[in-house]
């Protein structure tokens, strides 16, 4: 007999050992050879993917500038309670060590670090590098000759600001990114009206990216429905379609749209000749182009995985609830809609997320209002070169996408999403 | 019969690969330079580039950069270098210096700083052409014959010549341009920008303009373009892009050199570089006064050393930044200046941009 059933016993095979234990066993061995099969990927993923993705997160929070370059002064200062001037001990460090960093070149990433806080420092640390005392000074003078070079050189602020930038890790950049700012007390303030760009940034990205992909789901859904449903050869020609965008460079389809939508472009010409308004609109350099360039760059992501998950409807159950007695549109959104809650969801998504990180579409074809916070990424990734407060926005960015993700786990389900 | 194609299309493969990997014939050497394309590197192409190569039998490989230092300190930190000379502006070369990035020319080989007009010889790089921003307007929007702008306060003044401007989106010189129209002498403009009441009052003259301010580009090659393309009337931009337009492409735009700021551009070699003999030879060949003043047979950009004058196209002459005609009222730019403030006032403009 191959097994016992006994309700006092449990359930064994052929060698005495339980049937459960066995089973365990079988399901582990099964998933460490499915493991196995995916450690390759998973491993190219981790270093190409992940760690560089977490090194440049934690730019946002590092500050090794000021501790590399003045580890005495940094070490220092922090003993120094912030009031009046440091001991002139920080004085006398602060000379041998900006010595030694101007033999490196380095002195100008100490002023460069230091006027992200007060603008003006830049030059003043390169002016102070020139004419440095030598550090032989006494403790009496020492402070004087600082003053003498420079007359910030005596006001608290100038140094607490060094020794605000002396530990390894920093609020900063991320309370920059948030439009906030530590005052001399330690506080957290919000930044001065006119600086405040980022976090009206942010609503502005997450609004334009919610806008565009409500655009992308209206267009999108009829078009998958069409292609969907149509035989295969005429599908196969409109799936066609849909994907010959991607067979052109973002840039050339985006300028594209330049040449388009300008006062002067084809749209404007035929509108104008076919009577559809007299006078010329500007249809590019504000929000409309943007609308216009970034939906018909990401309908392809809304159609493609709505058009998966539909094409597995079976179209009986539509004729079933028609059979039932329903009308055609109450079989539409009782019976089929519901089935294609997870392509839909699966494009939202994608299409969201995606549009979150555009910043060359905006550029190119909106104004001034209409940028997204990737193009501040950009800018202090590339020209400022404040690697700082690039990291301190994607941080920011991927929070607000992680948030969404939560939310749409929440309304949705992960376990919902199809892309086939 | 399979195998036998088979076999011949391994071998044919097998040999292309070898061909085209394999060791070239004798050892030609290439030169790597970045620049920033369109008309001005045509230029660069023809008076330096193809001189070069025809002399040294060194090939000259042209790459462009839109001034992200970025990749040059990543150039530099890596060790990877993918250029031998890169053609910088004044502030990149003095940030580029100070952190250690570039390479300190040594002028004994290039004949001396004093070749050079003043401001040219820069410890980190060499200069090679003075250029200007300046406004441009569209001679068909304003013929001749009626009122044309000639001022810079003209660019601000949208009763007196209406329609939809282009400005550079960056501070410098978007306030120098605001302050100078405001009335401020030109000795006295970045005195002026380093107080708060100062930046104020440039921001408040640019709030006059900004409803009339259609397009803030960002890239050199936009002022023109938009000036053909009817979507602006008068644009800031600089001088060269204008010249060109107008030279080689026939169109009717008119530059304003009052109030223009002037400026250098610079050769800047990537620190560490292992081949900066041959980054040497090439600026000294491009700062032979003879091949220097031929750059201005091709675009509107002024020599930086004093002996190439005499060897400038007369008929280029008035077209010059530093042509005495345009140089009644203009600025020097301050480098230094914003090499401070910059960070701060480039803020400063992005919040003005979204309120």
């Amino acid at each position: 007999m191959a097994a016992t059933t006994s309700t006092a016993e449990m359930i064994q095979t052929d060698d005495g050992v339980p049937l459960k234990l066995k089973l365990a066993r079988a399901e582990r061995m099964r998933k460490l050879g499915a493991f196995a099969l995916v450690a390759p990927l998973l491993l190219f993923l981790v270093v190409t993917f992940i760690s560089p993705i977490f090194s440049m997160l934690s730019l946002s929070v590092k500050n090794d500038v000021i501790p590399d370059a003045l580890p005495e002064t940094a070490a220092l200062i922090q003993e120094w309670d912030g009031t009046g001037l440091p001991s002139p001990a920080v004085f006398r460090a602060f000379t041998i060590e900006l010595a030694a960093a101007k033999k490196i070149k380095i002195h100008g990433k100490i002023g460069k670090r230091l006027n992200y806080e007060i603008s003006g420092f830049r030059s003043l640390v390169k002016k102070t590098a020139r004419k440095l005392p030598p550090p032989e000074t006494s403790d009496a003078e020492i402070i004087d000759a600082f003053i003498a070079i420079d007359k910030r050189w005596g006001k608290t602020d100038y140094w607490n600001t060094i020794k605000r930038s002396s530990p390894q890790y920093t609020a900063f950049y991320l309370l920059t990114a948030l439009d906030k700012r530590m005052d001399a007390q330690g506080n957290i303030v919000q930044a001065p009206e006119k600086t405040t760009i980022y976090v009206h940034m942010l609503v502005q990205t997450v609004w334009m990216s919610a806008i565009v992909t409500l655009l992308c789901l209206i267009l999108g859904f009829p078009v998958s429905f069409l292609i969907a449903t149509l035989p295969t050869r005429k599908s196969n020609i409109l799936l066609m379609l849909v994907l010959l965008p991607f067979w052109t460079s973002l840039l050339v389809r985006t300028t594209a749209w330049v040449v388009l939508l300008q006062t002067e472009g084809l749209v404007n010409d035929l509108a104008v000749l076919l009577g559809f308004w007299d006078e010329r609109i500007q249809l590019i350099h504000n929000r409309i182009g943007v609308y216009v360039a970034m939906v018909h760059i990401l309908l392809p992501f809304m159609v493609l995985p709505i058009f998966s998950v539909m094409k597995g409807i079976p179209p009986s159950h539509y004729r079933a609830a028609l059979s039932l007695g329903s009308n055609p549109l109450q079989s539409f959104i009782k019976v089929y809609l519901p089935q294609t809650i997870p392509g839909v969801g699966a494009g939202v998504l994608l299409v969201f997320i995606i549009s979150l990180g555009y910043y060359i579409t905006p550029a190119l074809v909106g104004g001034p209002k209409d940028q997204m916070l990737s193009f501040f990424i950009a800018l202090n990734t590339n020209v400022t070169v404040n690697w700082g407060l690039a990291a301190a926005l994607s941080v920011v960015l991927l929070a607000v996408v992680m948030v969404f993700f939560t939310l749409y786990n929440r309304l949705v389900g992960i376990d919902n999403l199809k892309l086939n | 019969m399979r195998n036998v194609i088979k076999y011949s299309i391994l071998t044919l493969a097998g040999a292309a690969i070898l061909g085209v990997t394999g060791p070239a014939p004798g050892y030609a050497q290439e030169l790597t330079v970045t620049s920033w394309g369109g008309a001005y590197s045509m230029s660069q192409r023809k008076a330096y580039y193809e001189p070069f190569t025809k002399e040294f039998g060194i090939t000259v490989l042209e790459d462009e950069w839109d001034g992200s230092m970025s990749k040059v300190r990543a150039m530099v930190d890596t060790g990877n270098y993918v250029t031998h000379l890169i053609d910088a502006e004044t502030s990149d070369v003095l940030e580029g210096c100070d952190e250690g990035t570039l390479e300190e020319i040594d002028y004994s080989r290039l004949g001396g700083r004093d070749r050079f007009i003043p401001g040219a010889a820069l410890d980190c790089g060499v200069g090679t052409i003075t250029w200007s921003t300046i406004y441009a307007y569209d001679g068909d929007v304003f013929p001749e014959g009626g009122p044309r702008p000639t001022t810079i306060a003209d660019l601000f003044d949208v009763e007196k010549f209406p329609g939809p401007r282009a400005l550079y989106r960056d501070p410098d010189p978007l306030l120098e341009f605001a302050l100078m129209a405001d009335g401020v002498p030109m000795d006295q403009i970045f005195s002026t920008l380093e107080t708060e009441e100062g930046i104020d009052r440039a921001f408040a003259k640019l709030d006059e303009l900004k409803p009339h301010v259609k397009v803030w580009w960002t890239a050199g090659a936009q002022p023109p373009q938009l000036l053909a393309d009817k979507e602006v009337v008068m644009a800031t931009a600089w001088n060269g892009r204008i010249f060109n337009a107008v030279k080689n492409e026939g169109k009717n735009f008119v530059i304003v050199w009052d109030g223009q700021i002037l400026d250098m551009d610079y050769w800047v070699i990537p620190k560490g570089h292992p081949e900066v003999d041959l980054a040497y030879k090439f600026i000294e060949f491009a700062s032979r006064p003879e091949v220097m003043g031929n750059q201005s047979k091709y675009i509107s950009y002024g020599p930086t050393v004093s002996a190439a004058v005499p060897f400038i196209d007369p008929a280029i002459l008035k077209d010059l930044p530093t042509a005495p005609a345009n140089t009644k009222n203009y600025l020097n730019a301050n480098v230094e200046f914003w090499a401070d403030h910059s960070e701060e006032l480039r803020e400063r403009l992005e919040a003005w941009l979204q309120k």
